[in-house]
């Protein structure tokens, strides 16, 4: 271990509001936005477990469907609307309050600090209010359930005209959607506020000797997300004051001339669609480096700590998560194929999509790399970690597909693109998740997860998520478009229907298999094993602190970093690991220093 | 360090860090102040970025919008924008002087200059209302034309940056006034008087961008 370090030099804040509600300290708004993505999760899951419901059984009367949505689902019939309302939220909600929050909010929050050797972060009041706005987005988007017309239709993307011209679209889409535009404006202002306090953080408050190359490359993957979301963010919110404008003010930025909608002509005039289009993937593309980031960090830190050697080509792994930040923001027209852009442009952002390939096969070659020849622990955050990899690799290929105009003619708005975004960025993400709370879940707690429950969570839920979305691609390439509620009245999807049933049936035993997860979670904080200190012989800084960590983290202590991150198995050492705060080999009070 | 493949680029020692604008329990040590001053510095430098990021984005809808449509009516500008810019520049300078003053240690002459500023930026704001006012005396509204939708549309979202702007503007005038401005807030100087610098760039650009393309 590090040297010792006195504990409690600060007191932490009385009383159960200031401690555990309106609290200021990082690790509270980690748990804080850990939960809330976990609530959200929920939440979204369920939706999705409807959906896949209702396209093998359109016709089901379900008496409860009837309770909940008496005028969508008169008689317990799920109406097309419906489905793509519940659609619509599925996709808001895991994109924005689930994958965004979870890794960046969640664990960055609370492990950013402890790993850079900080009390806290650089702006704790405005971490505290990002948290908080964040809630209060999720709770404006939950109300667009329960108002009249119900949640919106208009897909995560909020296309319009569909999304601008109000009730006349269909229901949903009077105040329904008005909400969902609130609060993706509110939660684009908690991004913001979050991403100003990381990027400060990062920049200012790193402990004596903890250069730039020596973070962790979870620090590095929080930085960069962190910078995606300053530049996305701030244009989504631009994008949706001009939509909202459109639908309550009567101004035409998307709203094109001559619409008629519901045999009625719309005032409107001279907007472009178009221009929705650019605006939203500007931000859309980052997006899913927002979510994917996190993940690739945790990634490499675990198979580095569980394979007990150094990242392979830890430089190359800062550069390549620096240029895919980077080329993140130059390939939003791929989502646009379709639109009737310039062949040329389309070739442009083809060859720019062609080029993420280059990072992030440096970063799988790398991630391979670090494995070869380790000492490899197969605790269940390693075997999340492993199938991060595996995920990515998946989805990162068909997404090669994808990125030639050519061929996203054809696959465009089929099922292929929503196996693809699935497993890269949803699944892969979540397992990102999954290693990270198994991993740190000691540090966080103070008590160990149950590796058994763990491992049968992994392995039916790594099963469970390649048995729902790789047939996906099959009936993409079979033809099968996205957004159907039902495929009954097609002759060539009738055919593809028991696909469909296999999917459902995989996605209700993935979806039942995480009620372990969750006791296993809960559990476990009450009646886990003690946890100590250092449970993996990890390295890095919040290791050296207990477990969980005191209200300043290190006691009043300041560490000083003298090692890289990840000094594993180093000849001549003593032990198979170097913590960053051990003194240098020369220092003969060093447990490294050969006697 | 043999067998270690990470770098070993050591920074220069730093003093202890702490977070800065309060909270979060008690400092960690006596060099607190100048951890905190670099982190208002670039917390300040990153929300420049964010409002940059989403006026480019406001204004690639502008020319786009312009560019692709043909029921693009010029605006005519109301006079008293011209004014209000004056307003603003006279506002920054007076803010500059009051810098100034502080560095050299004149304590009342920041005050006068400083309330001078901040009463300036009052005004520009009473003005940009009367642009308003002015634009829908002549029968144009937010829906009238493209054209209007985007002066609206940005004056306001300019004018939400002001209404911030200002709030940090008092707060420095009032610590001013009744005395506690310490050396521990001259970040909040810095940091305000930065941020209006640049609402008042932002304007100028705004103000070519009606003009050139309006």
């Amino acid at each position: 271990m590090s040297s010792p370090v006195v504990i409690h030099a600060h007191h932490a804040p009385q009383g159960f509001i200031r401690k555990y509600v309106f609290s200021l300290d990082h690790k509270v708004i980690g748990i804080q936005y850990y939960f809330l993505a976990l609530f959200s999760v929920l939440v979204g899951v369920s939706l999705s477990l409807l959906m896949r419901f209702h396209m093998i059984h359109p016709e089901a009367k379900v008496a409860w469907f009837g309770t909940l949505w008496p005028t969508a689902a008169q008689g317990g019939i799920m109406t097309p609307e419906l489905y793509l309302s519940l659609m619509t939220m599925h996709g808001t909600i895991m994109v924005f309050f689930v994958l965004t929050t979870a890794p960046q909010g969640g664990f960055g929050n609370y492990f950013l600090p402890l790993q850079i050797g900080a009390e806290d972060m650089a702006f704790p009041v405005l971490n505290m209010l990002s948290f908080w706005t964040t809630l209060v987005a999720l709770g404006v988007m939950m109300s667009a359930f329960f108002v009249q017309g119900g949640a919106p239709l208009a897909g995560w993307t909020g296309y319009p005209p569909l999304s601008g011209i109000g009730p006349l679209a269909g229901p949903g889409e009077g105040l329904g959607q008005t909400l969902w535009i609130v609060s993706i404006a509110i939660f684009c202002g908690a991004s913001l506020m979050g991403a100003i306090n990381f990027i400060a953080t990062i920049i200012d408050l790193r402990c004596q000797g903890m250069s730039l190359m020596r973070l962790p490359l979870t620090c590095w993957t929080w930085f960069v997300t962190a910078i995606l979301g300053l530049l996305g963010f701030a244009v989504l919110l631009a994008a949706g004051v001009l939509l909202i404008l459109d639908r309550s003010a009567g101004t035409s930025f998307f709203i094109p001339e001559g619409l008629m909608v519901s045999d009625q002509i719309l005032n409107h005039k001279g907007g472009s669609p178009l221009l929705w289009q650019h605006l939203f993937w500007f931000f859309g593309h980052p997006e899913v480096y927002i979510a994917i980031l996190p993940g690739m960090g945790v990634t490499s830190q675990l198979l580095s700590t569980f394979a007990r050697k150094a990242v392979f080509g830890y430089r190359a792994m800062v550069y390549a998560i620096l240029s895919i930040g980077f080329l993140g923001f130059l390939v939003w027209g791929h989502h646009m194929f379709m639109s009737g852009m310039s062949p040329y442009s389309a070739m442009a952002f083809s060859v720019l999509t062609m080029a993420i390939g280059v990072p992030s096969a440096i970063k799988t070659f790398n991630w391979i790399g670090t494995l070869w020849g380790g000492k490899i622990r197969f605790t269940t955050a390693m075997m999340f970690a492993l199938g991060f990899v595996s995920l990515f690799v998946t989805g990162g290929l068909s997404g090669i597909f994808l990125g030639q105009p050519a061929l996203d003619l054809y696959f465009h708005d089929t099922y292929f693109v929503v196996g693809h975004f699935h497993m890269i960025m949803g699944v892969a993400a979540i397992f990102g998740m999954f290693a990270g709370t198994f991993y740190w879940f000691p540090k966080m707690f103070g008590r160990m997860m149950n590796e058994t429950l763990g491992k049968i969570h992994f392995y039916v839920t790594f099963l469970g998520v390649y048995a729902i979305f790789t047939p996906m691609h099959y009936l993409g390439i079979a033809g099968n478009p996205r957004r159907y509620s039902d495929f009954t009245n097609f002759d060539f999807l009738g055919k593809l229907l028991p696909v469909h049933h296999f999917m459902t049936q995989a996605a209700y035993g993935t979806a039942a298999i995480q009620i372990l997860f969750f006791i296993n979670l809960f559990w476990s904080m009450k009646y886990g094993k003690k946890a100590p200190m250092n449970p993996w012989d990890a390295t890095t800084l919040e290791w050296t602190v207990p477990s969980p960590p005191p209200f300043d983290n290190f006691g009043g202590h300041h560490p000083v970093v003298h090692h890289g991150p990840y000094e594993y198995s180093v000849p001549g050492a003593p032990r198979d690991f170097i913590m960053q705060t051990d003194p240098p080999f020369d220092d003969p009070s060093s447990p490294n220093a050969s006697h | 360090m043999p067998g270690s493949i990470t770098s070993d680029i050591v920074k220069p020692p730093s003093p202890p860090r702490r977070g800065g604008f309060g909270g979060g329990g008690e400092g960690g040590g006596s060099d607190n102040r100048g951890s905190s001053r670099r982190a208002s510095m670039t917390g300040l430098m990153v929300l420049l970025a964010a409002t940059t990021m989403a006026f480019a984005a406001f204004t690639s809808a502008f020319v786009v919008r312009r560019g692709i449509s043909n029921d693009w009516i010029g605006l005519p500008m109301p006079r008293v924008v011209w004014a209000n810019t004056a307003i603003l520049l006279a506002s920054s300078l007076m803010l500059e002087l009051a810098r100034r003053a502080l560095r050299s240690g004149r304590r009342s002459a920041f005050n006068r200059f400083w309330t001078a500023g901040t009463a300036l930026g009052v005004l520009f704001l009473i003005g940009q209302a009367f642009a308003w006012r002015q634009l829908s005396a002549a029968g144009i509204f937010v829906a009238t034309n493209p054209s209007s939708s985007f002066f609206y549309l940005l004056t306001a979202a300019h004018a939400l940056h002001i209404l911030g702007g200002l709030t940090a503007l008092v707060y420095v005038d009032v610590q001013a006034l009744s005395l506690q401005l310490g050396p521990g807030k001259r970040t909040a100087v810095d940091v305000s008087a930065l941020f209006w610098h640049f609402v008042d760039g932002l304007w100028l650009f705004l103000m070519f961008l009606f003009l050139v393309w309006g």
